[in-house]
């Protein structure tokens, strides 16, 4: 049986999957923010699936795609597209999203796991019980993005000095910074 | 006279101004602060190839404060700021600091928030090479720039005090 249907299998009962697609293979499932981490031990516990190792984590600032375009293309798509007007004027989708990258070394299959999160609340279970390998990667997220990782042991900033006011890596971040200045202070 | 030491016109001063200089113009030990690629062209500059022990570079020195001249060689980010710092402040002085490459001279191609626009927002450089990296020739310029200019410095009589000995 393929790794969609076995995912599926495995979250479907317990309505842990919001979404999931394929791409050239690589198997993407959405699941929600409150319940990362029972699905994060389902996929590892199962013995179907049995993704025992994290890869990687990191976080995505969707900002400008979740911008309503200003110019929706009605030449080129005709009819299609008035469909799908109505979809758009929803309620926006969460502007950050937080990736998990799952390998099972027993099959070799590769599995991304996601969750959306809004600027509003920006906490999310941090998965360090479950895999000391998310220390890291989660200080990082935390440092981009600002993502806050709760239980995580030390979350404080990886890369930027501790002072650094801003999360650099969100898209309304300018490249060359705001004027932050480091300040030199020894101790004696 | 016992001034005419002080005054810099003294045969004596003189004399152990150019002995001390010429002990210290062939033996600059270069403290090596590779950060980047421009560090990879330093190894290059240091190795039997071009060979900087020609010029009395010859043992590079860890700690900076047996070094003379500090070959920053590379990118400082603003988080090694402070590191930077503190280890050309452990220098004893007379020293000298080469800016290897552009992302030491200003930053280079990183024109960004994590990046510190030039080492000498931070210390007083006194040699640039500019290039990206820049060949080991250029460093092995730099390192004669600096023993000409070690040849002209006054290490024992210092122009401001002889200027105050004279005005008195």
């Amino acid at each position: 049986m393929d790794l969609k249907k076995r995912v599926e299998q495995c979250l479907g009962p317990e309505s842990l999957v919001v979404a999931m697609t394929e791409c050239q293979g690589d198997v993407s499932v959405e699941v929600p923010k409150r319940r990362l981490l029972e699905a994060m031990r389902l996929l590892r516990d199962t013995p179907d699936l049995g993704f025992d190792f994290l890869s990687d984590v990191f976080g995505v600032d969707n900002l400008d795609l979740n911008k309503p375009k200003k110019k929706p293309k009605k030449a080129e798509e005709g009819e299609g597209a008035e469909a799908e007007e109505p979809k758009e004027k929803g309620p926006l989708p969460p502007r950050f999203e937080v990736v998990y990258l799952l390998l099972c070394l027993e099959r070799n299959e590769r599995l991304q796991v996601k969750v959306r999160v809004s600027e509003d609340d920006m906490e999310v279970d941090s998965l360090t019980s479950m895999w000391k390998a998310a220390t890291w990667p989660e200080r990082e997220a935390f440092d981009m993005y600002g993502v806050r990782f709760k239980g995580h042991p030390n979350l404080k900033r990886l890369l930027m000095w501790d002072d650094f006011p801003a999360h650099p890596l969100r898209k309304d971040y300018p490249l060359e910074g705001q004027g932050e200045e480091r300040h030199l202070i020894y101790e004696d | 006279m016992a001034t005419e030491a002080y005054n810099g016109g003294g045969w004596i001063a003189t004399k152990l101004e150019w002995l001390i200089n010429w002990g210290r113009k062939r033996s600059p030990w270069p403290l090596p602060y590779g950060t980047a690629c421009c560090g990879i062209e330093m190894m290059c500059a240091l190795a039997a190839g071009y060979d900087m022990a020609r010029f009395g570079a010859e043992r590079p020195s860890f700690s900076p404060r047996q070094a003379d001249v500090l070959i920053q060689a590379g990118t400082i980010t603003m988080k090694m700021a402070p590191v930077f710092k503190k280890i050309y402040d452990q220098m004893a002085e007379p020293k000298c600091v080469i800016s290897m490459g552009a992302c030491a001279c200003s930053g280079g191609v990183f024109r960004t928030y994590s990046t510190l626009q030039g080492i000498d927002k931070l210390v007083p450089v006194d040699i640039y090479i500019p290039g990206c990296p820049p060949r080991p020739e250029a460093l092995l310029q730099a390192l004669l720039m600096f023993i000409k200019k070690t040849e002209k410095s006054h290490p024992i009589i210092h122009k401001k005090y002889s200027d105050l000995l004279v005005g008195t």
